[in-house]
């Protein structure tokens, strides 16, 4: 299959030597790929744009999964901004609270949209609409900030791998993050290269990052993660603004991130059997949740 | 490329909590009624790695049944499919394996009616997006993606040759075409993805050539 870019040196490259923004290189190449129109496409992500939106507003009325192992954090969250007490800042805090309103929304068998999967779906849309405050953006600005998150992933999930079962949880917030700190340069007018330090700085500190959600729900600690993973991607954003470059390039990055999943062992690879789900707290709400034994459905 | 679109990354719209464990398995449990050509009205579905040791929490469970009550990703419904299947006169059985596969969320898909029975391999390869590795014995490679036709014929001279004429003959481009077979002169598949959907008369027509044993297809 033709693409335009297999890997982020490609992508950047054809973003310097075109003078075009990352997020329409992505476009142009869905438009290549799947032979539908730009109208078609932008409709599509358009869409997936509202779904994240309105996760985000559910989410931060309050929600709670049906185990009672999360909710409500982001209400929490955003009383405590309210108050003016914030030591992290507004906007770190804000982006924190909507990954945190997405993800619970999620664990509570809500509509979400995957980004890149559904357990690391709060890293993206909370940190845009956190920096939609302060960079007021266009609608289509935000829409790009999708595309160009995509393009990220999209590099990720071919030559690496989203997918915590295969990678762990780097794979999956660690690549949530990264996109979302490339996205976030972006639309704060950096140029392609920071996206891609951006990107690089935001997924070095994500490496090795394990998959052990307690009693195999993507709850414990998935919805905090994600909390954490917007804070990474917004602080990775500013470093690479202010003019901070990765010392590994971006590609060299991924195929660690690739090289280190493929030697984690199963039990932190989604299985729930080590890390935090092998904690005595973690088997206990296990047992309670499941009655201690795997139900076999009839 | 595993993925090629930018919305197999942003996307897809799903009921949560699992892109991996719930989207991914209901479009597995979609793409087996798809092939299977109408609902089964029992299926026995074997779990294995990741699935069979989370399939309760991720409601991989529900959402395979959802996809064999031809539920998509982000429907609703998922969450009642157990209640829905028995309604529907679906019964089912989950069975965790211990064996090891080679990818970790891996699901057998054994379904039936009183006509037929058919058995599907499938994985799901992260974000959502998944692979079919094999059909009632055959390994094969299919994204369910595209649109795709899967074709069992005898193992002869000039069946695929019939099948691509077929093709040409609606002006239909074939993207993608594998054929395999379980040993040489016996029964094989073909497997071609499309650029688009099918109609029905043309799988019509396919099925009336030679040593073509049947035609299923998958929707886009």
């Amino acid at each position: 299959m033709e693409v335009l870019f297999h890997n982020v040196r490609e992508l950047v490259a054809l973003a310097e030597h075109e003078n075009k923004l990352i997020s329409e290189i992505m476009i142009e190449q869905e438009m290549l790929i799947t032979e539908r129109t730009r109208e078609e496409i932008m409709k599509q992500m358009t869409r997936n744009l509202t779904v994240m939106e309105e996760a985000v507003e559910r989410g931060l009325k309050g929600v709670h999964s049906v185990t009672g192992l999360t909710g409500g954090d982001a209400v929490l969250l955003q009383k405590y901004i309210a108050t003016g007490k914030s030591l992290a800042g507004d906007l770190l805090l804000d982006a924190v609270s909507k990954a945190v309103a997405t993800n619970e929304v999620n664990a509570a068998m809500g509509t979400i949209c995957a980004t890149p999967t559904a357990g690391s779906a709060g890293v993206v849309p909370g940190t845009l609409f956190a920096v939609k405050n302060k960079l007021k953006p266009t609608k289509e600005q935000m829409i790009r900030y999708l595309f160009t998150s995509g393009a990220f992933g999209f590099v990720v999930a071919n030559n690496a791998s989203i997918s915590g079962a295969a990678g762990g949880c780097q794979a999956e917030v660690g690549s949530a993050a990264a996109m979302a700190a490339a996205a976030i340069v972006e639309m704060a007018g950096g140029t392609p290269q920071q996206s891609a330090d951006a990107f690089s700085i935001s997924l070095k500190n994500m490496l090795g990052l394990v998959c052990d959600p307690v009693a195999g729900l993507v709850e414990v600690p998935c919805v905090k993660r994600n909390a954490m993973g917007a804070a990474n991607a917004i602080v990775a954003a500013d470093m690479a603004l202010a003019g901070v470059t990765s010392r590994i390039p971006t590609d060299e990055v991924i195929d660690a991130m690739y090289r280190i999943g493929r030697t984690m062992p199963s039990a932190l690879r989604e299985t729930g059997q080590g890390g935090l789900a092998a904690t005595p707290t973690g088997r206990a709400l296990e047992a309670k949740i499941f009655g201690g034994a795997v139900l076999q459905s009839e | 490329m595993k993925y090629t679109s930018v919305f197999d990354i942003i996307g897809p719209v799903m009921i949560g909590p699992s892109s991996s464990h719930t989207a991914g398995a209901a479009r597995i449990g979609r793409v087996a009624r798809d092939l299977f050509g109408r609902q089964p009205k029992w299926a026995k579905i074997h779990l294995y790695g990741s699935f069979a040791e989370t399939y309760k929490g991720h409601g991989t469970d529900v959402a395979i049944i959802g996809g064999l009550l031809d539920y998509d990703t982000f429907d609703e419904r998922i969450k009642t499919a157990f209640a829905d299947a028995e309604k529907a006169d679906l019964t089912f059985k989950f069975i965790p394996e211990t064996a090891h596969t080679e990818h970790p969320n891996t699901a057998r898909l054994v379904i039936g009616d009183d006509d037929a029975e058919m058995s599907m391999v499938g994985i799901s390869i992260g974000g959502g997006s998944i692979e079919i590795t094999e059909l009632n014995g055959f390994p094969l490679r299919l994204s369910g993606g595209m649109p795709a036709i899967l074709v069992v014929h005898d193992d002869r001279a000039g069946c695929i040759a019939a099948v691509a004429n077929c093709l040409a003959g609606h002006n239909i481009n074939i993207g993608h075409m594998e054929v395999s077979r379980k040993e040489r002169g016996n029964m094989a598949l073909m497997v071609i993805e499309v650029d688009q959907n099918i109609d029905t008369s043309i799988l019509d027509e396919m099925s009336t050539l030679p040593n073509i044993t049947k035609v299923t297809r998958i929707k886009n």
